[in-house]
Protein backbone atom coordinates (compact mmCIF):
# COMPACT_ATOMS: atom_id res chain seq x y z
CA UNK A 1 0.00 0.00 0.00
CA UNK A 2 2.93 2.31 0.57
CA UNK A 3 3.84 2.53 -3.08
CA UNK A 4 0.49 4.15 -3.84
CA UNK A 5 1.28 7.40 -2.10
CA UNK A 6 4.11 9.80 -1.69
CA UNK A 7 4.06 12.80 0.57
CA UNK A 8 3.64 16.37 -0.56
CA UNK A 9 6.63 18.41 -1.66
CA UNK A 10 6.78 20.61 1.46
CA UNK A 11 6.85 17.53 3.71
CA UNK A 12 9.65 16.00 1.70
CA UNK A 13 11.61 19.27 1.68
CA UNK A 14 11.28 19.61 5.44
CA UNK A 15 12.24 16.00 5.99
CA UNK A 16 15.24 16.36 3.68
CA UNK A 17 16.43 19.52 5.41
CA UNK A 18 15.96 18.41 9.01
CA UNK A 19 16.37 14.67 8.49
CA UNK A 20 13.40 13.62 10.56
CA UNK A 21 9.67 14.12 10.39
CA UNK A 22 8.96 17.68 11.44
CA UNK A 23 5.22 17.93 10.95
CA UNK A 24 2.68 15.50 9.57
CA UNK A 25 1.49 15.99 6.06
CA UNK A 26 -2.01 17.14 6.88
CA UNK A 27 -0.84 19.84 9.31
CA UNK A 28 1.41 21.38 6.65
CA UNK A 29 -1.38 21.32 4.09
CA UNK A 30 -3.92 22.77 6.51
CA UNK A 31 -1.60 25.65 7.38
CA UNK A 32 -0.93 26.23 3.70
CA UNK A 33 -4.64 26.39 2.90
CA UNK A 34 -5.31 28.68 5.86
CA UNK A 35 -2.52 31.05 4.77
CA UNK A 36 -3.73 31.01 1.16
CA UNK A 37 -7.36 31.70 2.08
CA UNK A 38 -6.43 34.45 4.54
CA UNK A 39 -4.12 36.04 2.00
CA UNK A 40 -6.84 35.96 -0.63
CA UNK A 41 -9.36 37.50 1.77
CA UNK A 42 -6.98 40.29 2.80
CA UNK A 43 -6.10 41.01 -0.83
CA UNK A 44 -9.75 40.97 -1.83
CA UNK A 45 -10.79 43.39 0.89
CA UNK A 46 -8.90 46.18 -0.82
CA UNK A 47 -10.75 45.58 -4.07
CA UNK A 48 -14.33 45.63 -2.81
CA UNK A 49 -16.40 48.50 -4.18
CA UNK A 50 -20.09 49.23 -3.84
CA UNK A 51 -20.52 51.16 -7.08
CA UNK A 52 -18.47 49.10 -9.47
CA UNK A 53 -18.34 45.44 -8.44
CA UNK A 54 -16.26 43.10 -10.52
CA UNK A 55 -17.22 39.56 -11.46
CA UNK A 56 -15.39 37.95 -8.56
CA UNK A 57 -17.15 40.24 -6.10
CA UNK A 58 -20.55 39.39 -7.55
CA UNK A 59 -19.81 35.68 -7.37
CA UNK A 60 -18.65 35.88 -3.77
CA UNK A 61 -21.70 37.97 -2.88
CA UNK A 62 -23.91 35.20 -4.23
CA UNK A 63 -22.06 32.62 -2.13
CA UNK A 64 -22.21 34.66 1.07
CA UNK A 65 -25.84 35.54 0.44
CA UNK A 66 -26.79 31.90 -0.03
CA UNK A 67 -25.01 30.92 3.18
CA UNK A 68 -26.67 33.73 5.08
CA UNK A 69 -30.14 32.79 3.80
CA UNK A 70 -29.64 29.16 4.72
CA UNK A 71 -28.38 30.17 8.17
CA UNK A 72 -31.33 32.47 8.84
CA UNK A 73 -33.76 29.80 7.64
CA UNK A 74 -32.37 27.22 10.02
CA UNK A 75 -31.46 29.18 13.11
CA UNK A 76 -33.84 32.13 12.94
CA UNK A 77 -33.04 35.80 13.16
CA UNK A 78 -30.62 35.39 16.03
CA UNK A 79 -28.36 33.35 13.78
CA UNK A 80 -26.71 36.26 12.00
CA UNK A 81 -23.56 36.33 14.19
CA UNK A 82 -22.84 32.71 13.37
CA UNK A 83 -22.13 33.43 9.71
CA UNK A 84 -18.44 34.02 10.43
CA UNK A 85 -17.69 30.55 11.72
CA UNK A 86 -20.10 28.76 9.38
CA UNK A 87 -18.71 30.44 6.28
CA UNK A 88 -15.09 29.99 7.33
CA UNK A 89 -15.57 26.35 8.23
CA UNK A 90 -17.40 25.67 4.99
CA UNK A 91 -14.90 27.34 2.68
CA UNK A 92 -11.95 25.91 4.61
CA UNK A 93 -13.26 22.35 4.42
CA UNK A 94 -14.14 22.84 0.75
CA UNK A 95 -10.61 24.01 -0.05
CA UNK A 96 -9.16 21.13 1.97
CA UNK A 97 -11.28 18.62 0.07
CA UNK A 98 -10.41 20.03 -3.34
CA UNK A 99 -6.70 20.52 -2.90
CA UNK A 100 -6.09 16.78 -2.89
CA UNK A 101 -7.07 16.61 -6.53
CA UNK A 102 -4.15 18.76 -7.60
CA UNK A 103 -0.78 17.12 -8.26
CA UNK A 104 1.83 17.47 -5.54
CA UNK A 105 -0.78 18.44 -2.92
CA UNK A 106 -2.53 16.29 -0.33
CA UNK A 107 -5.91 16.72 1.32
CA UNK A 108 -5.83 17.32 5.06
CA UNK A 109 -9.30 15.82 5.32
CA UNK A 110 -7.94 12.42 4.33
CA UNK A 111 -6.57 12.21 7.87
CA UNK A 112 -9.02 11.37 10.65
CA UNK A 113 -7.25 13.70 13.09
CA UNK A 114 -8.11 16.71 10.97
CA UNK A 115 -11.81 15.88 10.56
CA UNK A 116 -12.20 15.15 14.27
CA UNK A 117 -10.69 18.58 14.89
CA UNK A 118 -13.29 20.22 12.64
CA UNK A 119 -16.10 18.26 14.29
CA UNK A 120 -14.90 19.18 17.80
CA UNK A 121 -14.79 22.86 16.77
CA UNK A 122 -18.39 22.65 15.54
CA UNK A 123 -19.47 20.79 18.70
CA UNK A 124 -17.84 23.26 21.09
CA UNK A 125 -19.20 26.19 19.10
CA UNK A 126 -22.82 25.10 19.13
CA UNK A 127 -22.71 24.20 22.81
CA UNK A 128 -21.09 27.52 23.64
CA UNK A 129 -23.71 29.45 21.66
CA UNK A 130 -26.47 27.43 23.31
CA UNK A 131 -25.16 28.21 26.78
CA UNK A 132 -24.69 31.84 25.86
CA UNK A 133 -28.21 32.16 24.47
CA UNK A 134 -30.11 30.41 27.22
CA UNK A 135 -27.90 30.30 30.28
CA UNK A 136 -26.09 27.18 31.46
CA UNK A 137 -28.81 25.81 33.77
CA UNK A 138 -31.58 26.26 31.24
CA UNK A 139 -29.50 24.72 28.45
CA UNK A 140 -28.65 21.61 30.44
CA UNK A 141 -32.22 21.28 31.63
CA UNK A 142 -33.15 20.46 28.03
CA UNK A 143 -31.04 17.32 28.29
CA UNK A 144 -33.53 15.93 30.78
CA UNK A 145 -36.35 15.65 28.31
CA UNK A 146 -39.97 16.80 28.31
CA UNK A 147 -41.12 15.17 31.57
CA UNK A 148 -39.19 15.09 34.87
CA UNK A 149 -40.16 11.44 35.33
CA UNK A 150 -38.31 10.49 32.15
CA UNK A 151 -35.08 12.22 33.17
CA UNK A 152 -33.05 9.11 34.13
CA UNK A 153 -33.87 7.63 30.74
CA UNK A 154 -33.45 10.75 28.65
CA UNK A 155 -30.19 12.00 30.13
CA UNK A 156 -27.87 9.17 28.94
CA UNK A 157 -29.63 9.07 25.57
CA UNK A 158 -29.22 12.81 25.07
CA UNK A 159 -25.56 12.81 26.16
CA UNK A 160 -24.72 9.89 23.89
CA UNK A 161 -26.54 11.45 20.96
CA UNK A 162 -24.70 14.74 21.43
CA UNK A 163 -21.32 13.06 21.53
CA UNK A 164 -22.22 10.87 18.60
CA UNK A 165 -22.59 14.07 16.57
CA UNK A 166 -18.82 14.52 16.75
CA UNK A 167 -18.32 10.94 15.62
CA UNK A 168 -20.78 11.17 12.76
CA UNK A 169 -19.55 14.55 11.48
CA UNK A 170 -15.92 13.51 11.48
CA UNK A 171 -16.41 9.99 10.13
CA UNK A 172 -18.71 11.14 7.35
CA UNK A 173 -16.23 13.71 6.06
CA UNK A 174 -13.24 11.41 6.52
CA UNK A 175 -14.91 8.36 4.99
CA UNK A 176 -16.13 10.17 1.89
CA UNK A 177 -12.90 11.96 1.05
CA UNK A 178 -10.66 9.04 1.97
CA UNK A 179 -12.79 6.67 -0.10
CA UNK A 180 -12.62 8.94 -3.13
CA UNK A 181 -8.86 9.32 -2.82
CA UNK A 182 -8.44 5.58 -2.39
CA UNK A 183 -10.41 4.86 -5.55
CA UNK A 184 -8.45 7.49 -7.50
CA UNK A 185 -5.17 6.05 -6.22
CA UNK A 186 -6.21 2.50 -7.06
CA UNK A 187 -7.32 3.53 -10.56
CA UNK A 188 -4.13 5.48 -11.12
CA UNK A 189 -2.11 2.51 -9.94
CA UNK A 190 -3.73 0.30 -12.54
CA UNK A 191 -4.03 2.66 -15.52
CA UNK A 192 -2.21 5.93 -15.01
CA UNK A 193 -3.64 7.90 -17.96
CA UNK A 194 -7.17 9.33 -18.32
CA UNK A 195 -8.97 6.59 -16.36
CA UNK A 196 -8.94 8.37 -12.94
CA UNK A 197 -10.39 11.54 -14.49
CA UNK A 198 -14.13 10.63 -14.12
CA UNK A 199 -13.47 9.70 -10.51
CA UNK A 200 -11.68 13.03 -9.98
CA UNK A 201 -14.67 14.87 -11.44
CA UNK A 202 -16.84 13.00 -8.98
CA UNK A 203 -14.32 14.01 -6.31
CA UNK A 204 -14.92 17.68 -7.16
CA UNK A 205 -18.66 17.23 -6.73
CA UNK A 206 -18.31 15.02 -3.67
CA UNK A 207 -15.92 17.42 -1.94
CA UNK A 208 -18.34 20.28 -2.39
CA UNK A 209 -21.24 18.14 -1.21
CA UNK A 210 -19.42 16.96 1.92
CA UNK A 211 -18.40 20.48 2.92
CA UNK A 212 -21.98 21.62 2.37
CA UNK A 213 -23.38 18.76 4.43
CA UNK A 214 -20.91 19.52 7.24
CA UNK A 215 -21.96 23.14 7.58
CA UNK A 216 -25.62 22.28 7.04
CA UNK A 217 -25.55 19.88 9.98
CA UNK A 218 -23.69 22.47 12.08
CA UNK A 219 -26.45 24.96 11.29
CA UNK A 220 -29.13 22.44 12.29
CA UNK A 221 -27.31 21.76 15.58
CA UNK A 222 -26.94 25.49 16.20
CA UNK A 223 -30.64 25.96 15.58
CA UNK A 224 -31.45 23.18 18.01
CA UNK A 225 -29.15 24.59 20.68
CA UNK A 226 -30.06 28.24 20.44
CA UNK A 227 -33.77 28.23 19.71
CA UNK A 228 -35.01 25.33 21.79
CA UNK A 229 -36.81 27.43 24.38
CA UNK A 230 -39.69 27.85 21.95
CA UNK A 231 -41.09 24.34 22.47
CA UNK B 1 -41.61 -8.19 -0.64
CA UNK B 2 -39.75 -6.73 2.34
CA UNK B 3 -40.47 -9.88 4.28
CA UNK B 4 -38.71 -11.95 1.61
CA UNK B 5 -35.70 -9.63 1.67
CA UNK B 6 -35.48 -9.82 5.48
CA UNK B 7 -35.80 -13.61 5.33
CA UNK B 8 -33.02 -13.86 2.76
CA UNK B 9 -30.77 -11.64 4.85
CA UNK B 10 -31.40 -13.68 8.00
CA UNK B 11 -30.68 -16.95 6.23
CA UNK B 12 -27.39 -15.66 4.85
CA UNK B 13 -26.49 -14.34 8.30
CA UNK B 14 -27.23 -17.77 9.74
CA UNK B 15 -24.85 -19.34 7.23
CA UNK B 16 -22.09 -16.96 8.28
CA UNK B 17 -22.71 -17.54 11.98
CA UNK B 18 -22.71 -21.31 11.53
CA UNK B 19 -19.16 -21.07 10.23
CA UNK B 20 -17.95 -19.68 13.56
CA UNK B 21 -16.07 -22.87 14.61
CA UNK B 22 -13.54 -21.95 11.94
CA UNK B 23 -12.27 -19.28 14.32
CA UNK B 24 -10.87 -21.87 16.73
CA UNK B 25 -7.26 -21.01 17.44
CA UNK B 26 -4.54 -23.53 16.76
CA UNK B 27 -1.91 -22.21 19.14
CA UNK B 28 -0.28 -19.72 16.76
CA UNK B 29 -0.86 -15.97 16.45
CA UNK B 30 -4.36 -14.56 16.10
CA UNK B 31 -4.11 -13.92 12.36
CA UNK B 32 -3.87 -17.33 10.80
CA UNK B 33 -4.72 -17.65 7.10
CA UNK B 34 -8.08 -19.14 8.07
CA UNK B 35 -9.00 -15.97 9.97
CA UNK B 36 -7.80 -13.85 7.05
CA UNK B 37 -10.16 -15.69 4.71
CA UNK B 38 -13.15 -15.20 6.95
CA UNK B 39 -12.23 -11.58 7.62
CA UNK B 40 -12.12 -10.81 3.92
CA UNK B 41 -15.37 -12.61 3.20
CA UNK B 42 -17.20 -10.98 6.10
CA UNK B 43 -15.89 -7.54 5.20
CA UNK B 44 -17.01 -7.76 1.60
CA UNK B 45 -20.37 -9.26 2.56
CA UNK B 46 -21.05 -6.54 5.15
CA UNK B 47 -20.21 -3.89 2.58
CA UNK B 48 -22.57 -5.42 0.02
CA UNK B 49 -25.40 -5.54 2.55
CA UNK B 50 -24.79 -1.98 3.70
CA UNK B 51 -24.60 -0.60 0.17
CA UNK B 52 -27.78 -2.33 -0.97
CA UNK B 53 -29.90 -1.33 2.03
CA UNK B 54 -28.47 2.16 1.95
CA UNK B 55 -29.31 2.53 -1.72
CA UNK B 56 -32.86 1.32 -1.10
CA UNK B 57 -33.39 3.82 1.73
CA UNK B 58 -31.95 6.65 -0.31
CA UNK B 59 -34.18 5.79 -3.24
CA UNK B 60 -37.21 6.02 -0.93
CA UNK B 61 -36.05 9.44 0.25
CA UNK B 62 -35.47 10.74 -3.29
CA UNK B 63 -38.88 9.44 -4.40
CA UNK B 64 -40.62 11.25 -1.56
CA UNK B 65 -38.68 14.45 -2.30
CA UNK B 66 -39.56 14.35 -6.00
CA UNK B 67 -43.24 13.82 -5.16
CA UNK B 68 -43.12 16.74 -2.76
CA UNK B 69 -41.47 19.07 -5.27
CA UNK B 70 -43.93 18.09 -8.00
CA UNK B 71 -46.89 18.81 -5.76
CA UNK B 72 -45.55 22.07 -4.37
CA UNK B 73 -42.89 23.66 -6.58
CA UNK B 74 -42.75 26.73 -4.34
CA UNK B 75 -41.29 24.72 -1.48
CA UNK B 76 -38.57 23.23 -3.67
CA UNK B 77 -35.77 24.92 -1.73
CA UNK B 78 -36.81 23.57 1.63
CA UNK B 79 -37.54 20.12 0.24
CA UNK B 80 -34.13 20.03 -1.43
CA UNK B 81 -32.51 21.02 1.87
CA UNK B 82 -34.29 18.24 3.75
CA UNK B 83 -33.44 15.79 0.99
CA UNK B 84 -29.71 16.52 1.07
CA UNK B 85 -29.71 16.35 4.86
CA UNK B 86 -31.49 12.99 4.88
CA UNK B 87 -29.30 11.53 2.14
CA UNK B 88 -26.15 12.54 4.01
CA UNK B 89 -27.36 10.96 7.24
CA UNK B 90 -28.27 7.68 5.52
CA UNK B 91 -25.00 7.67 3.62
CA UNK B 92 -22.99 8.17 6.79
CA UNK B 93 -24.23 4.80 8.05
CA UNK B 94 -22.92 3.16 4.88
CA UNK B 95 -19.64 5.04 5.35
CA UNK B 96 -19.29 3.53 8.84
CA UNK B 97 -19.45 0.03 7.33
CA UNK B 98 -16.99 1.09 4.63
CA UNK B 99 -14.51 2.22 7.28
CA UNK B 100 -14.77 -1.10 9.09
CA UNK B 101 -14.12 -2.81 5.76
CA UNK B 102 -11.09 -0.55 5.24
CA UNK B 103 -9.77 -1.57 8.64
CA UNK B 104 -10.25 -5.23 7.84
CA UNK B 105 -8.71 -5.07 4.37
CA UNK B 106 -5.95 -2.53 4.65
CA UNK B 107 -4.79 -2.13 8.22
CA UNK B 108 -4.92 -5.72 9.44
CA UNK B 109 -3.74 -7.03 6.10
CA UNK B 110 -0.37 -5.43 6.58
CA UNK B 111 0.03 -6.88 10.07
Amino acid sequence: MEQLEHKSFIYEWLEHTYHHEVLPDHVIMAFLIAILLSGFAIWFRSRISVDNPGKLQLFLEVVVGALKDMLLDNVGTRGRPFLGLIGTLGIFILACNWIGLFPYFASPTVNLNFTVGCAVVAFLYYNYQGIRAQGAANYFKHFLGPLPALAPLMLPIEIISHFSRIVSLSLRLFGNIFGEELVIAALAFMVAYLVPVPMMLFGVFGGMLQAFVFIMLTMVYLGGAVASEEH
Amino acid sequence: MTRKIVLAALVSLAFVVLAAPAFAQDGGSTWTPEVYKWALISGAFALGLAASFGAYSQSRAITAACDGISRNPGAAGQIRFALILGLALIESLVIYVLLIAFIIFLVLWGG
